[in-house]
């Protein structure tokens, strides 16, 4: 038991949860003069916390915190992708936060606790860490999405979120509470070493619901599109990107090496909700005007995709999944930046009909929000195309072909959609033009297209060999 | 006299839990209802991992309905948090005005 030890395996969180705890102290000395410099602040943060963690990739699984947390190159990946989109989508919110008023230091220390939760629930080698995890992401979510007071539709997301979000946070631990009470341990070394019992089996379903909640996966689905067009569009922006990839990669995590030993029982389950999520988030989407909730119904769709991996079980699905979600998270925090784009002299935006002949008033962010687009949804050659074949591949090795099946489908129903919007950006007439973009959003918006660009091949590779070197085990 | 079995706690637990869940998605009123209602979830999550932690015999469940106590207690606050400024924004709680968006 070495206090520093332990301090160094859970450096990149407690590197968070430290700089938060001087930001509120910083902030309550200060008061409204933290305001703008304090989204710099979290985001130099957050990049630190991402380069800490990054340097774990490499070394080898260790527990620290009596065995309570524990850090793999899996884990480590995660969280150097995790926080470094949680820093970018923190740095694109300036621009708008500052007009709309709400430009205040919390936002900023809120995503910092939130991406600390993110860390330590990934890390979780115990059912205790794993649900204060779980509620510090889901505890400063529910503020963050609220976070417009001036707002009813902000408002009305937070309660929603908050009301679904407590429900599932119920049911992970009423699953917990019977898991530990048919293993006799919370330990997760211990669950998986247990023998099996229906009252274990019946604990692992409920906690899979409670995580398949906070990955937005089908038929769990249901807050998702109100939460991402009532809240506030940068917090849209963070709610799509570092959460996501956290919750996938622990409900992942949990399926694959705490529950193990049953992986011919939720492996059925999985395959049903990654299947209903690639169905809602297809035929869901077609009807949609608001961007926004279009998003949103993209999203339910792609965590399907990831889940169609992990269904796959940890031989075959392991690595995809952990690819697909980065690639996936990259591409859309590019795209939520040309939301944040959208904005006329009255204010924001939100249709797709607003997208109208953007091509003639921005062609650089046109062709960038083509290439995004396109890139979501699976066209090759570009990188999304290439997480979508990985995830097909792992499927069929693991003999899912029914699954297959289903993601096809939602594949071709999806690009009906993901054209509507290339199709109002290129051929429809000219609407008016959007006021002149931030600087942080068009650098990221551009980074994001670049990186989804096939140009890349080499960047896909490596991420390839990075997320395969990084499997759970 | 009958003995209380670890089975009698789990299902009390167990109905408190489904009493629970049906106030969250039953209740068509108020939006303090379904506050409780979460309170009730985790209190009966709390009620199982004492007993199992009793019969079982290991304190890990009694240090878990510690922490699962504490959590609810943050919870409880920012949902409070969220309800008053809904409350501000629209001068009214019911369940069924929870409508700008849907679709």
């Amino acid at each position: 038991m070495n206090i520093l030890h332990d301090i160094t395996i859970a450096a990149p969180e407690s590197l968070l949860l430290a700089m938060g705890l001087l930001g509120v102290l910083v902030g309550a000395v200060l008061k409204n003069g933290f305001n703008s410099f304090s989204r710099l602040f979290g985001a130099l943060a957050l990049s630190a916390a991402a380069m800490l963690a990054a340097f774990q990739i490499g070394s080898d699984p260790a527990y620290a915190f009596n065995e309570l947390y524990r850090i793999t190159p899996f884990l480590a990946f995660t969280k150097t992708v995790a926080f470094g989109v949680a820093a970018v989508a923190l740095l694109m919110s300036g621009g708008y936060l500052g007009r709309e008023q709400m430009d205040r230091f919390e936002y900023s220390l809120l995503i910092l606790f939130g991406s600390g939760g993110m860390g330590i629930m990934l890390s979780s080698s115990s059912l205790m860490t794993l649900y204060m995890g779980v509620e510090m992401l889901s505890l400063s979510s529910y503020v963050l999405a609220a976070f417009n007071r001036e707002s009813r539709r902000s408002a009305e997301a937070g309660l929603k979120y908050f009301v679904l979000g407590a429900l599932a946070s119920g049911l992970l631990l009423y699953g917990a509470s019977l898991v530990y009470g048919y293993t006799g341990s919370t330990q997760f070394s211990e669950i998986a070493a247990a023998e099996s019992s229906i009252g274990l089996i019946f604990g692992m379903v409920l906690m899979l619901i409670g995580l398949g909640f906070k990955a937005s996966a089908a038929p769990f689905h249901i807050w998702t599109p109100d939460v991402y067009e009532g809240a506030p569009t940068p917090v849209a922006a963070y709610f799509s990107t570092a959460p996501k990839i956290a919750a996938v990669v622990v409900f992942a995590n949990i399926a694959f090496t705490v529950f193990g030993a049953f992986e011919e029982s939720w492996r059925i389950i999985v395959g049903i909700m990654a299947a209903l999520s690639m169905l809602v988030g297809a035929f869901g989407g077609l009807g949609q005007n608001n961007i926004k909730r279009l998003l949103a119904y993209s999203s339910i769709g792609n965590v399907g995709f990831a889940f169609m991996a992990i269904a796959s079980g940890e031989l075959y699905g392991a690595s995809p999944t952990l690819t697909y979600m980065t690639i996936y998270v990259l591409t859309t925090l590019g795209i939520f930046g040309v939301v944040l784009a959208m904005r006329r002299r009255e204010g924001m935006v939100e249709d797709i009909s607003d997208l109208n002949g953007l091509s003639q008033r921005k062609p650089g962010l046109a062709i960038a929000l083509t290439a995004l687009v396109f890139s979501v949804a699976g066209i090759p050659p570009l990188a999304g195309f290439l997480g979508k074949f990985l995830v097909f591949e792992a499927a069929i090795r693991a003999e899912l072909y029914w699954l297959v099946g289903v993601g096809i489908i939602g594949s071709v129903v999806s690009l009906a959609y993901y054209l509507r919007i290339i199709w109002a950006v290129w051929a429809k007439d000219a609407a008016e033009s959007f006021e002149a973009t931030d600087g942080v959003v068009r650098l990221s918006v551009y980074g994001s297209a670049i990186l989804a660009f096939p140009v890349l091949v080499i960047w896909i590779t490596w991420l390839n060999n990075l997320a395969m070197n990084a499997s759970p085990a | 006299m009958m003995e209380l079995t670890l089975g009698h706690y789990l299902s009390v637990s167990a109905a408190l839990f489904t009493i629970g869940v049906f106030g969250i998605f039953v209740n068509r009123k108020n939006i303090i209802v379904i506050l409780m209602a979460i309170e009730l979830i985790l209190l009966s999550v709390n009620l199982n991992l004492a007993a199992f932690s009793v019969f079982s015999g290991t304190i890990a469940g009694q240090v878990f309905a510690m922490l699962v106590l504490t959590v609810a207690a943050a919870e409880a606050a920012v949902g409070l948090a969220i309800l008053v400024v809904y409350f501000r924004n629209r001068g009214e709680i019911s369940v069924e005005d929870v409508n700008m968006m849907h679709g």
